[in-house]
């Protein structure tokens, strides 16, 4: 076995600077290799998202609008089939999660009524809150406009029939979809 | 010792987690199912491989002042590439254990082994060194994953095989001890006889 080398000034400083300069020619390396795949993930997720929520489209605009009640923009996704409006996805938000954010789709028909939502990220407990993802769950705001809608759950007088032993991220939900339809509305789905 | 021994040390006698009590943060915050508690375990796995066989390449040209720093700076950039890759190729299971993920870096059986194991040994033993204690981590995550989400969800692997829900307990955080806290026992138990 060769001897270690020591512990001198000059071994430290060079034996760190190979160290770190491998290590980072070597994460260079990795994160050119892998960068590509990783935003086709993403773009993958959302159009797939974005496809869920809404009708049958040949073209999309994207475009960021100011949300309704605060400062945020809220990225909408315009549809349209043969240069008629079809429906209008809206990427919103929460905090009020059990864990913080939530992130949906909701897709939104020019009358203001919902199409179908997506859950595209969240942090709520697994076999709990996750549930939110259930065709029982979401199902219920197919086709309700919120106008006529009341957004809240059954325990705070609203229509939504939360997830059992789920209220908070059954009102986080409901919140997240009250947001996006407050935006769309005020911005008349995008089109102003 | 055998290279036999070496590699089975991990699941039993040494067990990261059961014996060891080492990464307990990882252990308690992912196991809310089977297949996250395989999926965090695996790619620990990955990890422990890579950094004792680099760090037991090199560990005659690292001055025993640096070699602290040295060993993270390794971990950390095999942790970067786990993280980079599940992001490009799983992004379904990337975003169960996003967050714990940067957590290897920290995780202390990866620096443990380096220091206590793969600087002193040849890079083959470290290799396999590595494989059992990594598959041993994966062996007690899936395991308490499993009970919690039998518990829990009434589920394995996402298979369910009973009607509503479990005992809710065991997917919240308090469930993770309580579950770890009997595991530990068996385990301890079964040591014990074979003693």
């Amino acid at each position: 076995m060769a001897a270690k080398t020591e512990s001198t000034f000059i071994n430290m400083v060079l034996t760190l600077f190979v160290v770190t300069a491998v290590a980072g020619l070597a994460l260079g390396s990795v994160y050119n290799f892998t960068k590509e795949p990783i935003e086709i993930a993403k773009q993958k997720k959302l159009t797939k998202a974005i496809t869920a929520v809404l009708p049958a489209f040949d073209s999309i605009e994207e475009k960021m609008v100011q949300e309704a009640n605060g400062t945020e923009s809220l990225a909408f996704y315009v549809a349209t089939k043969d240069s008629l409006l079809i429906g209008t996805a809206v990427s919103t938000y929460t905090m009020k999660g059990f864990s913080g954010l939530i992130q949906l789709m909701v897709g939104f028909l020019p009358d203001g009524s919902i199409h179908n939502i997506s859950v595209i990220e969240h942090k709520e407990t697994p076999g709990l809150g996750t549930k939110m993802k259930d065709a029982k769950f979401k199902d219920q705001f197919i086709g309700k406009n919120p106008a006529n809608f009341n957004l809240k759950v059954t325990k705070d007088k609203g229509e939504v029939d939360a997830i059992t032993a789920a209220t908070i991220s059954s009102r986080a939900f409901s919140d997240a979809v009250q947001r996006a339809y407050d935006t769309f509305e005020k911005n008349k789905g995008g089109n102003e | 010792m055998s290279q036999m021994k070496n590699f089975t040390k991990g699941f039993i006698k040494e067990n990261p987690v059961f014996v060891l009590l080492l990464g307990l943060c990882p252990t308690l915050g992912v196991t809310t199912s089977a297949f996250n508690g395989l999926g965090m375990g695996l790619a620990t796995t990955f990890v422990l491989i890579g950094s004792n066989v680099v760090v037991s390449l090199i560990k005659n040209f690292i001055p025993d002042k640096v070699r602290i720093p040295a060993f993270i700076v390794i971990i950390a950039s095999f942790v970067t590439i786990v993280e980079l890759v599940m992001q490009a190729y799983v992004p379904a299971l990337f975003e169960q254990l996003g967050l714990f993920i940067p957590l290897i870096v920290v995780n202390c059986i990866v620096l443990g082994r380096a220091e206590a194991f793969a600087s002193k040994n040849t890079v083959g033993a470290s290799a396999i060194d590595g494989l059992g204690m990594g598959l041993g981590f994966s062996f007690a995550l899936t395991l308490l994953g499993g009970v919690r989400e039998l518990l829990g969800s009434g589920a394995i692997f996402d298979f369910k095989f009973m009607e509503g829900d479990g005992m809710l307990l065991f997917i919240l955080p308090p469930g993770a001890f309580i579950a770890l806290g009997y595991l530990i026992a068996i385990i301890n138990r079964m040591n014990k006889k074979n003693a």
